[in-house]
């Protein structure tokens, strides 16, 4: 496989991690916008252990997770008490302030960032990331899973119906930030330097908008989202010259031989977000999506209403 | 003496500087099947919020078969043996119904090992199957499936009430079950709720058809303007004067002493 396709291939697996770790907070209503935030806590423990004291892969990925999971832990209490907009603006502020954290750190290497000696092919963020995705599925069939979506779909029931709001919204929310500080982890030892400039307010709204999107009903959602989202702008890298050339032949041209504008992809990206939002305002994957793929349950009286 | 199974003494609660429910006290006896009645803005659904603990009493106590329940967390009292419906169809719309339906079962199902046990993926667990064999027994299997949303009014009513009765409850509160039903439907809750309070289950309805209340009701609980009017059987409602005046207003021999009763003077 060349390095262009197995650096698309570390980069899915590494997004698809980073969206369900959003995915799970957001399931239960609570947006998170402060992913970039959890990512980049798990980046530099995991860039920081390997680099000062040379920590094997395997623990530096473990470590990255369940610090960054014990920070989001910390921070749910406090930060869930927010709601709507307010949180989504908590999120977001917890992110700046890890930012400015670590560019003041002269142990974390400030604005220079982190060499990470370690290096991680391919095969290892996309073996996590189906290890992940089977958790997340599992997590959803789950009780768990279950009174996820009922708080999200109306706490006071649940409330009612015996449901810990509190219990259910900060282990969505500290699993979560675990799943994002062990994306986190993948980047740094993937791209073998971490720099918080890589970490910044774009990656948060990315990473939702990769949930939003994608479904936020079902498992498949994020995963959907976070292929489309990656690999719709590296299609387009491809498509888009072409897409260009036909259009300059239409018009009697010889084709237009200039370097295609890279902007231009991010043009038809947003375009394709805003039609989606459209379209699919409730995420390209629904419930009912799923529902209509699944073997038939219904029985009698509903199939002699449909024949009717 | 057995303690009645619901109990309120000296209810008040205010909203601000409105006081919506004085000083409220009644007994639901264990096995009855009480009605709360009383015109629209009187309290019921109010009192409701307060026994099911969404909001907290100002004044007076609230008691579950002899056993003060004020200070416990309304998540806490359906474990008691208390579960409720709401006026308008609150079920969650994106879960399918025997989701809803186990979703009820919370209350007994809180345990880690229950929480992060799979309810399908390895073939129906326990909880499943006992939820499909509810809706079976309510005669509600045809949609086990189906995603709420899409279901028609008087199913997701009926479904609403099967999610409360998941949590094998002692005392059922329902808020206004039969609104919006037709008179078949509504002749057809009447005799589901009555199969459930046969399995002895206690009933608290608040209703405002009288007939649905004078066939399942033998118990009436009257509210008008957040006070008790009236406490007796459901078969001498409708000739308490209290209760007349309340629905009706005074009643009045002459149009002209309605005139004047509407100015304030005392016809009567």
């Amino acid at each position: 496989m060349g390095g262009y396709w197995s650096g698309i291939l570390a980069i899915l697996a590494i997004n698809v991690i980073f969206a369900y770790g959003i995915f799970l907070p957001v399931a239960t209503g609570q947006l998170n916008l402060g992913g970039a935030g959890f990512q980049a806590v798990g980046a530099y423990a995991a860039a920081y252990m390997s680099y000062t004291y040379d920590w094997p892969v395997a623990l530096t990925l473990i470590l990255a997770m369940v610090v960054t999971g014990g920070i989001g832990f910390a921070v749910a209490f406090p930060i869930l008490r927010l709601r709507g907009v307010y949180l989504v603006l908590g999120t977001f502020a917890f992110a700046e302030v890890v930012a400015g954290l670590i560019l003041n750190s002269e142990t974390l290497g400030g604005a220079i960032g982190l060499p990470v000696p370690a290096f991680v092919d391919y095969e290892v963020p996309v073996v996590l990331a189906a290890l992940v995705t089977l958790f997340v599925f599992y997590l959803m069939a789950t009780r768990f899973g279950l009174v996820m979506r009922a708080v999200h779909d109306d706490e006071v029931v649940s409330d009612l119906m015996g449901v810990s709001l509190r219990g259910v919204k900060v282990a969505a929310f500290a699993v979560g930030a675990g799943l994002c500080g062990l994306a986190g982890g993948l980047y740094a030892h993937t791209f073998t330097y971490v720099e918080i400039q890589a970490f910044n307010a774009l990656v948060s709204i990315n990473v939702l908008l990769f949930v939003l999107l994608g479904g936020t009903q079902t498992a498949f959602g994020p995963l959907i989202g976070a292929a489309f989202f990656t690999l719709l702008p590296e299609a387009l890298r491809v498509l888009l010259p072409q897409l260009q050339a036909s259009v300059a032949s239409l018009f009697g041209a010889a084709g237009d031989m200039r370097a295609p504008d890279d902007s231009w992809r991010f043009v038809i990206l947003g375009c394709v977000t805003v039609l989606m939002m459209v379209f699919r305002p409730e995420g390209l994957v629904t419930r009912t999506l799923v529902e209509r793929f699944k073997p038939r349950r219904r029985s009698g009286l509903a199939a002699a209403e449909a024949s009717a | 003496m057995m303690p009645p199974l619901l109990a309120l003494q000296g209810v008040s609660k205010s909203f601000g500087g409105l006081e919506v429910i004085t000083d409220v006290a009644f007994n639901v006896e264990a096995g009855g099947r009480t009605a709360l009645i009383g015109p629209n803005g009187a309290g019921k659904t109010t009192l409701f919020n307060l026994i099911s603990g969404v909001y907290r009493q100002d004044k007076g106590s609230i008691a579950l078969s002899g056993e003060d329940i004020s200070d416990i967390a309304s998540r806490r009292r359906i474990g008691l043996g208390m579960a409720r419906s709401f006026q308008n169809i609150r079920l969650m719309p994106h879960l399918s119904v025997t989701e809803n339906i186990m979703l009820g079962q919370q209350a007994r199902a809180g345990s880690l090992a229950d929480m992060l046990t799979p309810l399908s993926l390895f073939g129906r667990t326990k909880w499943r199957r006992e939820a499909e064999e509810l809706l079976g027994r309510m005669g509600l299997d045809t949609y086990p499936g189906e995603v709420v949303a899409t279901l028609p009014y008087g199913i997701r009513k009926k479904i609403e009430v099967v999610r409360a009765l998941a949590a094998s409850p002692k005392l059922l509160l329902l808020d206004e079950p039969a609104a919006g039903l037709n008179p078949t439907e509504t002749a057809a809750l009447s005799d589901f709720l009555a199969e459930i309070a046969e399995t002895g289950v206690t009933l608290l309805v608040v209703e405002h058809d009288m007939g649905f209340v004078r066939s399942l009701c033998d118990h009436a609980v009257v509210l008008n303007f957040g006070r008790k009017i009236y406490d007796g059987p459901t078969g001498s409602v409708q000739e308490d004067p209290d209760v007349l005046e309340a629905y009706l207003g005074r009643r009045n021999r002459n149009e002209d002493a309605a005139a004047s009763a509407r100015e304030g003077i005392h016809a009567a």
